[in-house]
């Protein structure tokens, strides 16, 4: 038997809520979700784990900390030291202070910066990148259930589409693929 | 669903479905532009090349041609540094900090103001660029390995915090936009039917699809890049003070500068932003997204910041006095009754006087007095950069160097000049850009919108 997708469109975030925790109790597997603004509460009912992008982002920063001292030590302590205003660059510790605001700004700059790359890299979206949103309409007021059969094993996409039908669904497509 | 108390006026008016957002937003882009654009594009367009005339001369004969001298070695260049710098914190204000204190009303001001920021600090930019007067060695700013006997750049100067400040502040403002663009931009490539146009959308929109994962890392982006940005836009203009305060010069060197230029900054970014979205709404007819409430929200933002400027203007005149240090006190003298009494007016007047009109309801809510104050706030709070700049310094400790400032056509056309580009760019993104945050204003329709927000007065167990 050919494996099957059925798409399930709503027109109400609060319905398409009710409508995957009526699938996900069922002991149906929701494919994904596809929505034109995020949807609260959504990520814990299909199963979709927090993402660690947070932490990500931690690392870049302390990264750009390391960096920016490890660099500053280098050009004012190591390098080149220089006695500039009467504030003699000899030590480290004693310049500390007059390094602060660039290690923040590298701080940031890095954090942000990684993060933001990671975060199209992990969402496929890069320039030059093909949409694969099933239905344009999921970008403006559509709010769609992606179920497939071959992820719910002993269950035929007329079970599917049956239940799909008690709820307030606004249509259903089906396709092969 | 986040519920939302009766009381609060609602945020988006009328009855407004999903669809009816993304057709509000996105149809002025498809549609033929009104000819009033391309008017106004004209005569910014025209302004922007006098500017880029201006700047061209400039490189071409060296900075003597701009009204600068031995004592007055700072003037309108770093006046309109500070100025628009000032103007693009209320982008970041109001995208990244009104995102912390989940305020919805940012919803549908952020896409502009942030447009605003990046145009605004591009122009910012400008200025100590051409104020090197060889911007080809402009690159010597940054720590770069080199030949002339390993010459690190000084990181204990100000003046190289700001290179690392601003760039900072311009590209993680230029990504939070983007990354929040993103979204916007597929709803407006799924929309179009013209191939060009939607392959152009297409690119800019680098494929999204809008599924659940991909909804919850945007959270988490935007979340973390606000909290990012927040410390950041403080950071700024903190950095941009310590120009002025780490020196020794008498009306700079105070401890109070960082707090009152990140206040100063952020009313006349406002007023800024006021100026533009009255003008904006206008025009687009965003009338039912950019209420009269969110134009309240930005007066009550304009008057405490600017009292906040006019407790710091206060202060600083009491300090100088209080203090007993005869330079310091006369330079606040000077300031007041000396030769550029006029422009120390100016500034109280402007910012410290008339935005205290604010406190009657009755003219915060009113749109064409709001926009004839929005101007005089930015006219009040380029005056104020002024008066730090130029009356510290023309006359300092030594009475025989003692001087004045005069501008030259150069400094106005430069200045005027930026003010053409900045348009030029605005105008631009007013076109072509969803001007409004579709996928947040979508997000809050059912909480905060007019006619969802009555149906739930009638039925409260909804």
């Amino acid at each position: 038997m050919a494996n099957k997708v059925i798409y399930a469109v709503y027109d109400d975030p609060e319905v398409l809520k009710g409508a995957a925790r009526k699938l996900v109790t069922a002991g149906y597997t929701v494919r994904d979700v596809f929505s034109p603004f995020p949807v609260h509460g959504l990520d814990p009912i299909i199963g979709i784990k927090r993402t660690r992008l947070g932490i990500a982002a931690f690392m870049f920063g302390i990264t750009g900390t390391s960096l920016a001292l490890l660099g500053m030590y280098y050009m004012m302590i190591y390098d080149w030291p220089m006695n500039i205003g009467g504030k003699p660059n000899d030590f480290f510790y004693q310049n500390i202070p007059a390094f602060i605001p660039v290690t923040f700004e590298f701080t940031i700059l890095c954090a942000c910066h990684g993060m933001a790359i990671t975060y199209l890299i992990r969402n496929k979206t890069l320039p030059g990148m093909p949409a694969r949103n099933p239905d344009p309409r999921s970008t403006d007021d559509k709010f769609i259930i992606e179920l497939r059969t071959e992820d719910n094993h002993g269950r035929s996409a007329e079970d599917i589409t049956g239940l799909l039908r008690g709820t307030p669904v606004f249509e259903i497509n089906e396709r092969q693929c | 669903m986040q519920h939302e108390a009766a009381i609060r006026e609602p945020l988006i008016l009328g009855h407004k479905t999903y669809h009816d957002i993304t057709h509000d937003i996105v149809s002025p882009i498809e549609n033929k532009a009104p000819r009033a654009w391309y008017v106004l594009l004209a005569i910014a367009a025209l302004i922007a090349g006098y500017g880029v005339f201006c700047i061209m001369y400039l490189l071409s004969k060296g900075i003597g041609t701009w009204g600068l001298n031995k004592t007055v070695d700072w003037a309108w260049d770093i006046t309109n540094f500070v100025w628009w710098v000032g103007i693009g914190h209320a982008g970041t204000l109001i995208s990244a900090v009104l995102l912390l204190f989940r305020q919805k009303w940012r919803m549908a001001v952020n896409r502009s103001a942030e447009a605003m920021t990046i145009f605004a600090v591009i122009m910012a930019a400008t200025f100590p660029l051409i104020h090197m007067g060889r911007l080809w060695l402009g690159y010597w700013v940054f720590p770069l390995p080199n030949q002339f006997g390993s010459l690190w750049v000084n990181f204990n100067s100000p003046l190289l915090w700001d290179v690392f400040a601003i760039s900072t502040y311009f590209s993680v403002s230029l990504v939070f936009w983007y990354i929040g663009l993103i979204p916007d931009f597929a709803t407006i490539r799924d929309r179009l039917t013209k191939p060009s146009w939607k392959k152009a959308y297409s690119i800019l929109s680098f494929g999204w699809t809008g599924n659940a994962k991909a909804w919850t890392r945007f959270e988490e982006v935007s979340l973390v890049l606000a909290g990012c940005a927040t410390p950041l836009v403080f950071s700024v203009h903190s950095v941009v003070s310590m120009d002025f305060a780490t020196s020794i010069i008498p009306g700079w060197h105070t401890t109070i500068f960082p707090p009152y230029f990140v206040s100063g900054a952020v009313f006349s970014g406002f007023a800024m932003v006021l100026t533009l979205l009255l003008v904006m709404r206008k025009v687009m007819k965003l009338e039912s997204y950019i209420t009269i409430k969110h134009v309240e929200y930005m007066n009550i933002v304009i008057i405490v910041t600017g009292s906040i400027v006019g407790v710091a203007y206060i202060t600083e005149l009491f300090i100088s006095w209080y203090g007993g240090v005869e330079y310091e006190s006369y330079a606040f003298i000077n300031r007041a009754t000396g030769p550029y009494w006029w422009s120390y007016w100016a500034m109280m007047t402007c910012n410290v006087v008339s935005p205290q009109v604010f406190w009657f309801k009755k003219l915060r809510t009113n749109l064409v007095f709001t926009f004839f104050m929005s101007i005089v706030v930015n006219i009040g709070m380029w005056f104020e950069r002024f008066v730090i700049i130029v009356t510290s310094l023309h006359r300092d400790y030594l009475p025989s160097s003692w001087s004045m400032f005069h501008p030259t056509w150069v400094d106005a056309g430069i200045f005027i000049g930026t003010i053409g580009i900045f348009f030029t760019l605005f105008l631009l993104f007013a076109r072509y850009f969803p001007v409004l945050a579709l996928n947040e204003l979508k997000s809050i329709l059912k909480s905060s919108g007019e006619s969802y927000k009555n149906e739930q007065t009638h039925h409260p167990h909804h």
